[in-house]
């Protein structure tokens, strides 16, 4: 055993490798990036790990693997769940042979994304189990503990992080490592072929398997129960990081209530009733959603007090924290004790100094504003801070891949001038689909692909094809040339670019212009390495 | 004993390092350490803040809770400003008085050393004149930690080990320079 100190994603990715895993695959999406450069880096003469396009064909090269009877990992954050849900709702189906984990890292709060969903509903959603750790040693072990529980219950199983786990410092203690597994292809090919007659059998075993999963989570230490017998009036049951800052107040409470945490799911039935059955009021703190307490509301006696989210006792929205758990364990508010009477103005991030995309902004801006009509949808990735000031240009900003084909919609409705701005990775994960129907449609759409040769906003990994390629994959797509130009993101071009803009904005069909500069951070490290 | 600090500065400015310096120094003198950094978009020149929380027992929450931190320490005046709420009424403020100005609202500077005056309990830093007699502008960050280090329960002996540790790979020289940054912060009154 030894102690090292880790952040939460580096947790996961270590108890995958001591876990004995043979594939890692997942797509860079903050908080969870850093799972899979752990991997990366630590990997050499091990297991393979590598980017995917996107988080669907990560968790399809998973399956692949796990097929072939070896542990995988995919990795993502929340809203990557999404793009690879087609995928993961039917691997739910297959008999998972080697043990498959996939570690979706959720942000409430929204610190670097565009809406807070909560993973335990895609669990629920596909029925399979879900383990959610409180700490960076939990992170480790339920990582281990992952594709074991996999290949007993033959399903994929997930692990669900939060951003303030993700990326929070702490020590942990390791175990010996793992041996993979053998290569052992599935022997049941009719276990793995989702044709209707296999698949009506295989979701019902699926359902046949729910009651091991909740025994499996009824026995676990994880979920542990702590009754008090002498405080009948009150009990806390604590999801997630909920644990920790209950923990963190519970010197202050003068009655010690009885305590149930949950870590592993499907949520443990008879735990919950039989502390349900010790109180008069139950307090609900969960990171997320109030998953568990709407779940339970139907469980239980209609005379219990039910205080949490669903009442906004527990704030609805953003992150626990220490303070904002007080008042429904009915301890004062604490307040501010220094404060300064000065109005603080925001300080949002920016484009860097010298960003290429920022180059490339000031020349739609410039030519919109000789346009009487003009509309801008752009997509996630750094140019979406074009969207603050002082540049302001994007109009939408969706998902990943939207900006072509919102624009798409956009033109067909009957908007002149309509420009899509996308970055390299962005249109490999899934802006060429949206290219493939503007193509098909002959939309008027002026497509800008902002090159810069990296997925700069989680940290520069590179991107999956290199970004000489791009120009021959939109050849590809469009099978002629002639409105498809590649632009230096320059200042010294600007006004020829401007140029260039003006004349596929008149040509009313898509045009494609790659405009190409690397980003001036992977510039800056890539010259570090060198020298 | 529980020491809570939050740090604070600019996206850009090495406030993970500085954290990193007392995070490796608290661990060698024994303290469990929990530390939340900021991560998420790469760019630089947004506000960040960090938690990071020292003790001898086992330490729950990531984040610290409101009015309870014990040290405030910051690498821009204005950031300093933000994150008072946190600050225990006995803790102290250690903060530097470069200003970070790129955003157009920066309010007038003297009205932020002003606010920053009237606290019960601060330590003000020019930590810009101090890297440089260092020898490296860079070594602002260090600066910063040496006048945070009079009121951190660590001994300088353990900050100095986490300097050459986080730094030795880049020549004795940036450590020499670390090193004499920590001592010129650590005059600082
Ligand atoms: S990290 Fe790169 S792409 Fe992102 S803002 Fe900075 S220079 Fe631009």
């Amino acid at each position: 055993m030894s102690e090292t100190v880790v952040l939460g994603d580096e947790a996961v990715a270590l108890g995958a490798l001591h876990g004995g895993v043979s594939s890692c695959y997942g797509y860079p999406g903050t908080p969870s990036t850093e799972i899979m450069e752990y991997l990366i880096e630590n990997s050499q003469n091990g297991p393979l790990a590598s980017w995917s396009s996107n988080e669907k064909t990560a968790m399809e090269e998973a399956l692949g693997t796990s097929f072939a009877g070896k542990r995988a990992i995919v990795t993502m954050k929340h809203v990557g769940l999404n793009v690879a849900a087609d995928a993961f709702m039917n691997g739910a189906l297959l008999d998972i042979r080697g043990g498959l984990v996939i570690v979706v890292a959720d942000d409430p709060g929204m610190h670097s994304s565009q809406n807070e969903q909560d993973t335990r509903y895609y669990a629920d959603f596909a029925r399979v189990p879900l383990l959610e750790p409180v700490n960076q040693q939990q992170a480790y072990e339920m990582t281990r503990e992952g594709f074991d529980l996999s290949e007993r219950m033959g399903v994929p199983v997930l692990l669900r992080l939060v951003t303030r786990l993700s990326h929070s410092r702490a020590a942990i203690q390791t175990q010996p490592p793992r041996a993979e597994n053998a290569l052992n292809k599935a022997d049941n090919k009719q276990d793995w072929m989702l044709l209707p007659a296999n698949a009506r059998r295989r979701w019902s075993s699926l359902l046949g398997r729910q009651k091991d999963m909740i025994a499996y989570s009824e026995k676990s230490p994880v979920n542990s129960l702590e009754l008090n017998e002498s405080n009948r009036e009150r009990a806390v049951i604590t999801t997630g990081l909920g644990y920790n800052y209950f923990m963190e107040n519970k010197g202050e409470l003068t009655d010690q209530p009885s305590h149930l945490h949950i870590g592993v799911y499907p949520v443990p039935e008879e735990k919950i009733r039989t502390l349900a059955a010790h109180v008069k009021k139950l307090v609900i703190l969960e990171e997320g959603y109030p998953y568990v307490e709407r779940l339970i509301a139907g469980l239980l006696p209609r005379e219990l007090k039910i205080i949490g989210k669903l009442d906004n006792i527990v704030p609805l929205q953003g992150e626990l924290t220490p303070d904002n758990v007080r008042p429904a364990l009915g301890l004062p508010e604490r307040n501010a004790a220094v404060a300064s009477s000065m109005t603080l103005p925001g300080r949002p991030p920016q484009l860097c100094a010298g960003c290429p995309h920022d180059d490339t902004y000031k020349v739609i801006k410039e030519v919109q504003e000789e346009l009487e009509e003009s509309t801008v949808t752009s997509d996630i990735g750094c140019y979406a801070l074009g969207a603050l000031p002082p540049l302001g240009v994007p109009e939408t900003i969706i998902c990943m891949g939207a900006s072509i084909t919102a624009a798409k919609g956009c033109a067909e409705a009957g908007l002149k001038n309509v420009m899509a701005v996308i970055g390299d990775s962005t249109f490999l994960h899934s802006g060429m689909t949206g290219l493939v129907d503007c193509v098909s449609s002959g939309s008027d759409v002026t497509i800008i692909i902002v090159d810069n040769e990296t997925t700069a906003m989680t940290g520069g990994q590179t991107t999956i094809l290199p970004s000489s390629r791009l120009e021959q994959v939109v050849k590809g797509i469009m099978g002629d040339g002639e409105h498809i130009l590649t632009i230096p993101a320059h200042r010294k071009s600007h006004e020829e670019n401007k140029e260039k803009l003006r004349k596929e904005l008149a040509y009313s069909g898509v045009s494609v212009i790659i405009a190409v500069r690397e980003c001036i951070e992977t510039a800056r490290k890539a010259n570090k390495k060198r020298s | 004993m529980k020491y809570d600090i939050i740090l604070a500065g600019v996206g850009g400015q090495g406030v993970l390092s500085l954290a990193s310096v007392i995070a490796t120094a608290a661990a060698e003198a024994g303290f469990k350490v929990r530390q939340s950094e900021v991560h998420g978009m790469a760019q630089r020149g947004g506000a960040v803040m960090a938690h990071m929380r020292l003790s001898d027992g086992e330490i729950y929450s990531d984040l610290i809770g409101l009015g309870t931190a014990d040290m405030v320490i910051s690498m821009e005046p204005l950031e300093s400003l933000r994150y008072l709420p946190w600050l225990s009424p006995e803790g102290i403020l250690v903060t530097s008085t470069t200003p970070v100005k790129n955003i157009d609202n920066y309010p007038e500077e003297t009205q932020v050393l002003e606010a920053l005056k009237k606290l019960p309990s601060v330590c003000l830093v020019d930590d810009k004149a101090l890297a440089r007699d260092a020898g490296s502008a860079r070594a602002g960050n260090m600066v910063i930690v040496g006048a945070a280090s009079k009121s951190l329960p660590i001994d300088m002996t353990y900050l100095k080990k986490a300097v050459d540790k986080l730094f030795a790979r880049k020549g004795d020289e940036v450590v020499q320079t670390n090193y004499k940054a920590l001592d010129l912060g650590s005059q600082v009154s």
